[in-house]
């Protein structure tokens, strides 16, 4: 597992652990049942409180990610291939939805905001 | 949740002191930091857990005990460490170990052994020898060598290098990887309490001020910036102290979600230190 916490970002370090996390279950990198370590230990390796590990698995087991057995710890939850899929698009969605609250902000047309994800669609191809 | 420590309107008077109402918890398994200002009152509240001063009213339970009528037991299981440790100068620090070490059950000869090895204390030094740092050293070896299920210190870090502070702060999370350990820290250093805490109590003038989980505070609580004198404090929701210069206006708030709504673009918003905290709540029930 790879897990950088940020203090500088204004994301709560809750939030960048679970989109981490979920980050390498979608894409493999954890695999269903691998262990996770636990709440205490995690916290003591990334400096950061008990409180903010615990929150982040518990965002995590709220939304299907792990699994937590009392006494065993956390797992990799079994992951049903179409939710997964469906978390994925959920991921860009949340970009996506992010890009156009900020595209209305400032002004910018549903076609130039069209025009720009074309371009950069094309280009990374 | 069961608590380490509970606190209820704690009260001691001093000659231009006062310490007043002083209730909070300290949750088994945590670590709490006792923030405040020099004077505020955070050394009162520790030796009143202790018991080394009479309280005038209130209620300390410490492990659900009530800390006078289960004095003995209470302070078999708590490691504690004042901010200037005293032991008996003319000592050998091994003779100290081997006079205190009768007072505890669970003393641990042998990780008292590898604590004084890895803070390089010498055995045969008399204590009166010893830097400020290695006393302090000294003094938490012995706090972690008889098992204690609850870690009290006073201003630990204070007048200790970063190297230490490190340390000593690795081996307080390394504690409280059994759940059943807690940790009571206090320290006007707020940044070592920022990288450690799980709560965090600020008390201020005898009076608490804040007891609330560290994330919380830091995810709620902002300061408002505001070039000009477009903004008054007042304005500002949640508003609690500020700064003026002929610039600008730096305002404390702990509630930075609203204070961003309602004022939008008039300011700009900066996540809040414990030190800006500290700093804004001194300053604003102070010299305005």
């Amino acid at each position: 597992m790879k897990i950088i916490v940020s203090n500088s970002s204004p994301d709560p370090i809750y939030e960048q652990i679970t989109r981490q996390i979920k980050a390498q279950i979608i894409n493999g990198e954890l695999r269903e049942a691998n262990p996770l370590p636990s709440i205490r230990k995690l916290a003591q390796d990334l400096q950061i409180s008990v409180i903010t590990t615990k929150r982040a698995y518990e965002e995590l087991e709220k939304e299907g990610f792990i699994d937590t057995v009392e006494g065993k710890g956390s797992f990799v939850a079994m992951q049903n291939k179409e939710l997964l899929r469906e978390k994925k698009m959920k991921l860009v969605e949340d970009k996506m939805t992010e890009a156009v609250e900020q595209a209305k902000f400032l002004g910018i047309s549903f076609a130039e905001l069209r025009e720009m994800l074309t371009l950069l669609y094309k280009e990374k191809d | 949740m069961s608590n380490a420590i509970e606190i209820q309107g704690l009260r001691k008077e001093y000659h231009g002191f006062t310490l007043e109402d002083v209730s909070f918890r300290v949750p088994q398994g945590y670590i709490m930091g006792l923030i405040g200002p020099n004077g505020a009152g955070k050394t009162t509240v520790i030796k009143l857990i202790m018991n080394l001063i009479r309280r005038q009213a209130g209620e300390i339970k410490v492990f659900g005990l009530d800390n006078l009528r289960y004095e003995p037991e209470v302070k078999a299981r708590i490691g504690f460490v004042y901010d200037t440790p005293r032991y008996p100068e003319d000592l050998r620090l091994k003779e100290i170990a081997a006079a205190i070490a009768p007072f505890y059950e669970g003393w641990d000869r042998s990780r008292f052994t590898a604590l004084m090895e890895e803070f390089e204390l010498p055995f045969k030094a008399t204590f009166k020898k010893l830097s400020h740092g290695m006393r302090m050293k000294f003094s938490l070896a012995v706090a972690l060598s008889h098992n204690a299920d609850l870690i009290l210190m006073d201003e630990p870090t204070a007048g200790l290098d970063p190297n230490f502070r490190f340390e000593l702060i690795e081996k307080l999370r390394s504690i409280i990887q059994n759940e059943k350990k807690s940790v009571l820290f206090s320290s006007h250093i707020t940044t070592d309490l920022e990288r450690i805490a799980d709560y965090i109590t600020f008390i201020h003038r005898g009076r608490i001020v804040f007891s609330a989980a560290k994330d919380e505070l830091l995810e709620t609580w902002g300061v408002v910036k505001s070039a000009g004198d477009g903004i008054r404090p007042a304005d500002i929701p949640g508003f609690r102290g500020y700064r003026r210069t002929d610039y600008n206006l730096e305002a404390l708030t702990s509630d930075i979600a609203t204070a961003r709504r309602n004022l939008g673009p008039a300011a700009v918003y900066d996540k809040a230190t414990l030190e800006d905290i500290m700093f804004f709540i001194s300053k604003g029930t102070g010299h305005d």
